[in-house]
């Protein structure tokens, strides 16, 4: 067993397209630990989405490794990894993340239901986890009553209540207010680092990398820096834009 | 399999719940067409039965008819010796004469009349209808009368009275009085309520030409058999055609085909009903066409969290289901209250085997209508749904 939750061992992904072929994914290897929560950033077109899309099992991989608890995501078939990514990884998207005919605690609670372990304990914990997020009020709200910032607490809630080995959000700040936006990932970090998961966070916002322990930097689909400790992170985040060396 | 039915019927059920008004909508759509399909039926049995209701319910396994008259009874002749020939032949429990004619019976206010069939039977012999109430035929050539149910309902006449036919014999109206002994159920014949009358009185009442006036010769159209053992029909049949000159047989269910225009009337509404089950499936397969369409980004997000795709199918299947249930439903409903506002001159029946087999129809073309929209939304990739594909 590998001792991350999360391996990647030089992953590429081709398109071909009436230009050519377009590398999307070019040769990225990284790892992620339990607990350690990781932004994915870069300009629109670095490869960043596609490797996201990669980790969540949705995407195929041309080639190389994404090993997730000792599993290779890039050997499984289409329901093979359907039933990992319900079991193993929680997502939170940039929009339209919940079912929108259930409530918010029915949407946590979806999760559970879907791999069978929706028990007493686990409607208590969806609960209590909404009422952590500051949404106890909100429990039996339908999305469209609630805010976007509430509907992202509610899509965290959800990609954290099986207890997934991985989280993954895609742009989760892209349509808050600056304010909403950092209680989103703030809360978002703790949960992650205080369940010890692993969990990527795909933005262009460096701003919110002030809460991630590592950023990994792409272009032109390739893994260009990795931004380690917390110096190095803030440093990126008062900058505004990533360094070119 | 029973996790796929818990999520995917908790999912549908959440979705048709939290937006009924659109579903019930559909749901009434469907009920209309049910309605109409149901009345298509209804009135294909009305008006099936209009035509052959006392055929069908005859004590009898075989008609024989004048050969090559193609199986019309008003076309076929029969004299009294056929009737000898006939019961001579071997297997032959019983055989009676069947006239048919049509007459006027005038209403008890004497103004207004009501078309009738006015069928000769022999008393005691296969044609001769089972009254419900009071007494069968007793006479050869009496003046007396069984109506059916029908002819009852429709002209206020009862057991005991006295009714009035008027008929045409050459070029005079002449009118005949009856006494009503019976009433049998419903025996309606070439869509109009009944008459029995003994076949010599049915002889000398009906309608006649100049030249038929003043014949005497006693000719029925057909001859009404029952069989010893039914099982026999085909050799009582073959035995019936050598040994008795000129004539042709039919078994009930093929004389009722013959019937002038049934089996065109019975195909037409057959075609409507067809059609209008066709328009439904078109309608539901449209509807969750569109609305799966309208979803593709939250079906997306189900299957980006693991849902597997029999569950998204299922959940589908069950939507479909429950909104053509209660269309059905609600449609059944409708159909008895309106069934309850129409005269009994309305030729609509609801019977059981018709309705059921309509009402089956129409809940399995609410899963057929919408296997286009299963089969899209099982299709639909998480990837693009949710915009993340380059």
């Amino acid at each position: 067993m590998s001792e991350y939750a999360l391996e990647t061992k030089s992953v590429i992904k081709t398109y071909q397209s009436e230009s050519g072929t377009i590398q999307a994914v070019d040769d990225v290897s990284f790892q992620v630990s339990a607990g350690e929560f990781v932004a994915l950033v870069g300009p629109s077109g670095s490869g960043k989405t596609t490797m996201l899309s990669i980790l969540a099992a949705l995407l195929q991989p041309s080639s190389g490794q994404i090993i997730l608890d000792g599993q290779d995501l890039a050997s499984l078939d289409d329901r093979k990894r359907a039933a990992l990514r319900r079991e193993k990884i929680g997502f939170t998207f940039q929009a339209n993340n919940l079912v929108p005919y259930l409530s918010a605690v029915e949407n946590v609670e979806l999760m559970l239901r879907l791999n069978n372990k929706l028990d007493k304990a686990g409607k208590l914990r969806a609960r209590e986890l909404l009422a952590r997020l500051g949404l106890g009020e909100r429990l039996h709200n339908l999305p469209g009553q609630m805010s976007g910032g509430q509907q992202q607490r509610v899509a965290i809630a959800r990609a954290l209540i099986h207890n997934p080995s991985l989280v993954l959000a895609d742009e989760p700040t892209a349509s808050l207010d600056t304010e909403r936006a950092y209680q989103v990932v703030e809360t978002f970090a703790g949960l992650i680092h205080e369940q010890n998961r692993a969990g990527i966070m795909v933005t262009h916002d460096l701003r919110m990398c002030e809460f991630v322990d590592r950023v990994l930097q792409m272009q032109d689909g390739k893994l260009v820096r990795v931004y380690t400790g917390k110096e190095e992170v803030m440093q990126l985040v008062r900058n505004g834009r990533p360094s070119n060396n | 399999m029973k996790q796929i039915f818990s999520v995917s019927g908790y999912l549908a059920v959440k979705e048709v719940w939290r937006n009924r008004a659109r579903f019930l909508l559909v749901s009434l759509v469907i009920a209309l067409i049910t309605l109409l399909v149901l009345f298509i039926a209804a009135l294909g049995e009305g008006l099936g039965n209009g035509n052959r209701e006392y055929i069908s319910k005859l004590d009898a396994q075989l008609i024989v008819y004048q050969a090559k008259s193609d199986l019309l009874i008003s076309a076929s002749r029969l004299g009294r010796e056929r009737l000898a020939a006939v019961r001579r032949v071997d297997g032959i429990a019983d055989a009676g004469m069947l006239g048919t004619a049509s007459a006027n019976l005038i209403l008890p206010d004497g103004e207004q009349t009501l078309k009738v069939s006015m069928l000769g039977v022999e008393p005691g012999h296969t044609g001769e209808p089972r009254v419900v109430e009071g007494s069968q035929l007793t006479s050869d050539q009496g003046k007396e009368v069984i109506i059916d149910g029908n002819t009852a309902l429709r002209s206020d006449l009862a057991l005991g009275d006295t009714l009035t036919l008027r008929v045409t014999q050459g070029t005079n109206d002449e009118f005949y009085d009856l006494r009503i002994v019976g009433v049998a159920d419903g025996q309606q014949y070439s869509l109009q309520p009944s008459i029995f009358v003994p076949f010599n009185t049915w002889d000398r009442i009906r309608p006649k030409s100049e030249a038929e006036v003043n014949s005497s010769n006693l000719t029925a159209n057909v001859i009404l058999v029952r069989l010893n053992d039914p099982a026999q029909i085909e050799e009582v049949s073959s035995r019936l055609v050598s040994q008795v000159d000129k004539i042709e047989t039919a078994t009930l269910r093929d004389a009722i085909q013959a019937l002038p225009g049934y089996s065109a009337q019975q195909s037409t509404l057959n075609t409507q009903g067809g059609f209008t089950l066709f328009i439904g499936i078109l309608v539901i397969g449209g509807f969750f066409q569109i609305q799966i369409l309208q979803k593709v980004a939250q079906i997306g997000v189900l299957k980006a969290i693991g849902t597997a795709n029999p569950v998204v199918a299922a959940s589908s299947v069950i939507q479909i289901v429950i909104v053509t249930v209660i269309g059905v439903a609600i449609g059944g409903l409708l159909t008895l209250l309106f069934s309850l506002t129409f005269p009994p001159t309305v030729p609509i029946i609801f019977n059981g085997t018709t309705s059921i087999l309509a009402v089956v129809a129409m809940l399995l073309i609410g899963p057929l209508g919408g296997l286009v929209s299963i089969r899209y939304a099982v299709r639909i990739e998480p990837l693009k749904a949710l915009g993340l594909s380059s």
